[in-house]
């Protein structure tokens, strides 16, 4: 075997014979680009959060405005493209304006969450300690709730309403970001790198901007992701047990809970509420999965 | 071994304990005076002030919280407001129903999961793979709340096969699963259960078994000459505690959060009992609904724990 | 020395030529160091035992030499290199620097000691953080320095070069992108950006292929030369010890059992741990076959050590006052080599024993 010289090193190649230098996150967003089944549901995921931004001028008629008249009609009749419910209001203008409050029941618990639990955790993994079990027991005690109950148990004695609702869901999502957040803290904590950090002198606040971030905030992101399908239906869960978003305002659970009513004369219509959840959760599942693929890979 | 269960055991009290705190806490957070619910709208000012003294509501908070948890350890959670009857009767007799359900899905999902995970991992990446992976996903994103409505549409109003629900038993206590006419009301909502962990369990399975079937030791025996069967013995052996482990996590989330299922279905269980006493705001009995189905959590969480540590020989906790 | 003028580089790198203490006072004075991790067990998790990973240790390290630390793994090298980092805060001991004892009161401060002495990892997946271009890791210790963002980047660049890396080419990777030997070269760089007077090298090239091995040794030379540095060398490769220390340490279950220049610890070594290990090494010529092991057995377990010389229960020449006594690390030959070993004190009682 041919022993390299040090010029090997030192000499220039041809820069264009060299792969592209590429962070973390451009490498990521390469592999996405080549996941179609993701990149399917990312945009349903799209068409889905435009349709509730946009829902003030999408929707056909007023969400809240009943007509005893038209009650469980069927879809297509008259001008209402997705019929009526129980009160005779428009199913589809109120299944646009509902994807609002569902996706915010989504989305906003679980960015609470992590920022809380992911501060938390990485408080506990980088000091460890004390603070450490302090910490985590704590976490321990709100995780030895299964997740509906504590989130039944938390809007059901705090009274209902989308704002309990979501403290409710943000509470039951902290711990478990917080131990992600605190095992990957620690992992990170004890590698050569932090130590160099240390031998170097910098400080805990700049080992943890600089150096710990970077590594955890991945596996926190990924894991985060993957609860806002929870989230989504946790949240309609809630409002259908009539301890979320209080009526008249259009919401995917609460609607599913009326129509139950119709459940014999309009089967159908009972189903589309349940439709739309099932679609956004499982949109927002399956991206999570792609993103979790994306990121997974080492080099 | 035997000392590891000592200090698992010894540590799920604390946790327990903070359990108690944070039902307590609940309660003393929300809304309306609980002594109002006591007495009748026309009480004097020395009424309240006796019934106060005599509950002990006078006392600091702390206090009132050590009296609340002997007389809880005692298995005196209150008097339901609606009922009137003990609530750690009611629930108790509404945690044996939601066990029989929880237990129903549980065993359905996995021996369904069991069979599909593995085959998916003998056929990683190709079609039948991916489609006991969607099955996977789509049981995890699944609402079963609407899933079970789906169900009582498809199966109670088109076809009449099957009760919409209730458990059929008219007040009787004792359900017997084995009696068709009793059991064709639990159908059902086994089957909505069942769907979650199902994914679940599927995806552990899947996941355990392909990643023994990568192992050094099973390419061994492949190359020493052991036939499938043998090969299949050793992947599933060496899987099996893992994926029981998640088994038993998920029959403690089935009982403590059958709230969903058991409301549609009207099954008389923890859940059904929760829901009604959120509408008649019952605060007694959801505080003792919650208390012990979070203990009961606790305990199946515990009890996995150790069976794990039992069974798996390659976790040594000293 | 290598006149600066003769590089290529545009701006000459900094040089630590500080030398407060003057020539004679040793670069490090390792006084009585010990560090001991407890061991918890039971259901209260009451501390039971200690690994006594670093068990008294005192030696001192002149201005400008290497000295090699060996002893085969869990002895201790590397939490003694973590202890003199003060990355592990010891249990008990002095460390002087330069003369200045390091404390916060008075003399040095850990910031200045850091300053002055810094530490390359082992090559590892992860002695580089994953997420940053490898000119940020280097720009780093610099930039909590004080140094500017521009000025410190550029100073990488610089540091890239004299390590062998084109800082065009290699500043902006990632270390996935970057071979063993190159993030090395890296680690070598960012430990040289805070201008060090003393590098602890703690296995520095033990994970690189053999053909690289020899290239970063060479480099290691000619940066002692250039940068007027002392190096402590940590590694159980006896053949790399040999080629780059002047004086060699060996170490066994916390402990020192000999120390000495390096050619008398090779060619007559005194204690028999040491002349096991020598004989452990292979040879390049086929006839010098080695069919027995030079020593028996493992080593004994750290938390309990055995009393007397800890080296007893593996020594051929083990007698009844090796058991009741501890060997002192003494002078053997001259005051340079020192040997804790009954059979080298004629008053220890050993049948061995000579002068």
């Amino acid at each position: 075997m041919s022993v390299a010289s040090l010029s090997d090193f030192t000499a220039a190649p041809a820069k264009d014979k060299l792969p592209p230098v590429r962070g973390y996150w451009a490498s990521v967003g390469n592999r996405l680009r080549y996941d179609y089944l993701t990149l399917f549901f990312l945009s349903v995921i799209a068409i889905i959060v435009l349709l509730a931004i946009f829902a003030p001028f999408i929707a056909p008629f007023d969400p809240t405005k009943s007509s005893m008249a038209y009650r469980l009609k069927a879809p297509g009749f008259r001008n209402f493209i997705l019929g009526t419910d129980e009160l005779g209001r428009d199913m589809l203008s109120r299944l646009l304006w509902g994807g609002r409050t569902s996706l915010l029941m989504g989305i906003v618990p679980v960015c609470l969450a992590t920022l809380i639990g992911g501060a938390l955790g990485v408080t506990a993994g980088f000091i460890g300690g004390r603070t450490n079990t302090l910490i985590m027991r704590t976490m321990d005690v709100i995780f030895a709730f299964p997740s509906v109950l504590l989130a039944v148990a938390i809007s059901g004695t705090l009274g209902g309403g989308a704002k309990n609702g979501m403290l409710a869901l943000t509470l039951v999502f902290i711990p478990s970001i917080c131990r992600v957040a605190e095992s990957a803290t620690t992992q990170v904590r004890a590698l050569d790198f932090v130590e160099a950090a240390r031998a170097s002198g910098g400080s805990t606040v700049s080992i943890i901007r600089t150096h710990i971030l970077g590594n955890v905030l991945g596996p926190v992101f990924i894991f985060a992701s993957s609860l806002i399908s929870v989230s989504i239906l946790l949240g309609s869960g809630l409002s259908f047990l009539g301890l979320g978003v209080e009526p008249p305002t259009p919401d995917w659970g609460l609607m599913l809970s009326t129509l139950r009513a119709g459940i014999y004369t309009q089967p159908l219509l009972c189903a589309l509420p349940g439709a739309a959840i099932f679609i956004t959760s499982l949109s927002f599942n399956l991206v999570s999965d792609g993103l979790r693929q994306a990121m997974d890979v080492k080099s | 071994m035997w000392n590891y269960a000592a200090r698992r055991i010894l540590m799920s009290i604390p946790i327990a304990l903070g359990v108690s705190i944070i039902c307590y806490t609940l309660v003393l957070l929300s809304p309306g005076d609980p002594i109002q619910s006591l007495l009748p709208p026309d009480a004097t000012p020395e009424e309240i002030a006796y019934l106060k003294k005599a509950y002990g509501f006078d006392k600091p908070i702390p206090v009132q919280y050590i009296y609340w948890l002997v007389r809880a350890l005692s298995g005196d959670l209150g008097i339901s407001l609606q009922t009137n009857r003990p609530v750690f009767t009611e629930v108790m007799g509404a945690l044996s129903n939601t066990i029989v359900i929880s237990v129903g899905a549980v065993m359905l999902a996995f021996s369904l999961a069991f069979v599909l995970g593995t085959i998916a991992a003998y056929n990683a990446g190709r079609p039948t793979d991916k489609i006991a992976t969607t099955i996977a996903v789509v049981g995890v994103s699944i609402p079963n709340y609407w899933l079970g409505i789906v169900l009582v549409i498809v199966f109670a109003v088109n076809l009449g096969a099957l009760p919409a629900s209730g458990m059929g038993t008219k007040g009787s206590t004792s359900f017997n699963i084995f009696d068709w006419e009793q059991a064709r009301y639990a159908i059902l909502p086994i089957l909505t259960m069942s769907l979650v962990p199902l994914g679940i369990i599927m995806r552990t399975t899947r996941s355990a078994i392909a990643e023994i079937l990568n192992q050094d030791f099973v390419q061994m025996l492949r190359a020493k000459g052991l036939g499938p069967l043998a090969v299949l013995r050793h992947a599933i052996r060496n899987a099996l505690p893992q994926v029981m482990t998640v088994m038993g996590l998920q029959l403690g989330y089935l009982v403590g959060g059958s709230i969903l299922v058991e409301t549609i279905f009207a099954w008389p269980g923890t859940g059904f009992l929760m829901s009604k006493a959120i509408l008649t705001r019952d605060v007694p009995m959801l505080q003792g609904a919650i208390l012990l189905l979070a203990v009961t959590f606790v305990t199946i969480n515990l009890l996995v724990d150790l069976l794990q540590t039992a069974v798996d020989p390659r976790i040594k906790r000293t | 020395m290598k006149p600066m003028a003769e590089t290529d580089f545009a701006n000459p790198l900094p040089i630590n030529t500080e030398d407060p203490g003057g020539r004679q006072q040793p670069m490090l004075l390792v006084q009585s160091l010990q560090k001991h991790f407890p061991i918890k067990s039971g259901i209260l998790q009451r501390q039971t035992g200690a690994v006594r990973a670093v068990d008294d240790i005192s030696f001192s390290v002149l201005k400008g030499e290497t000295l090699g630390i060996v002893g085969e793994s869990g002895c201790g090298k590397s939490t003694l290199a973590r202890l003199l980092m003060h990355l592990i805060i010891a249990d008990s001991g002095t460390l002087v620097f330069d003369g200045d004892p390091v404390s916060e009161m008075r003399g040095i401060s850990l910031r200045d000691l850091r300053k002055n002495m810094q530490m390359v990892f082992q090559d590892s997946y992860f002695s580089l953080n994953p997420r940053l271009p490898v000119r940020n890791s280097i720009a780093y210790g610099p930039i909590v320095h004080g140094m500017g963002k521009i000025e410190a980047q550029r100073l990488a660049n610089d540091l890239l070069n004299r390590v062998g890396l084109n800082s065009e080419i290699f500043g902006a990777r990632y270390p996935h992108e970057l071979s063993g030997a190159q993030k090395q070269r890296v680690n070598i760089a960012r430990a040289l950006a805070l201008t060090p007077r003393v590098l602890i090298l703690d296995e520095a090239v033990s994970a690189l292929d053999k053909s690289v091995e020899a290239q970063v040794l060479n480099l290691l030379n000619e940066l002692k030369r250039d940068f007027n540095l002392t190096y402590l060398f940590i590694s159980h490769d006896l053949n790399v010890v040999q080629y780059i220390s002047d004086r060699v340490l060996v170490m066994y279950l916390g402990q020192i059992v000999e120390i000495g220049p390096v050619e008398e610890i090779y060619n007559k070594p005194r204690h028999p741990y040491t002349r096991a290990l020598l004989h452990s090494r292979l040879s390049m010529n086929p006839a010098d076959r080695v069919n027995e092991p030079p020593i028996g057995g493992d080593p004994p377990n750290p938390i309990n050590p055995p009393s007397g010389c800890r080296f007893r229960t593996r020594c051929v020449f083990a007698e009844g006052v090796c058991e009741s006594m501890q060997p002192k690390l003494d002078n053997v030959a001259g005051d340079r080599h020192l040997a804790a070993c009954h059979m080298t004190n004629p008053s220890s009682g050993h049948s061995k024993a000579t002068s």
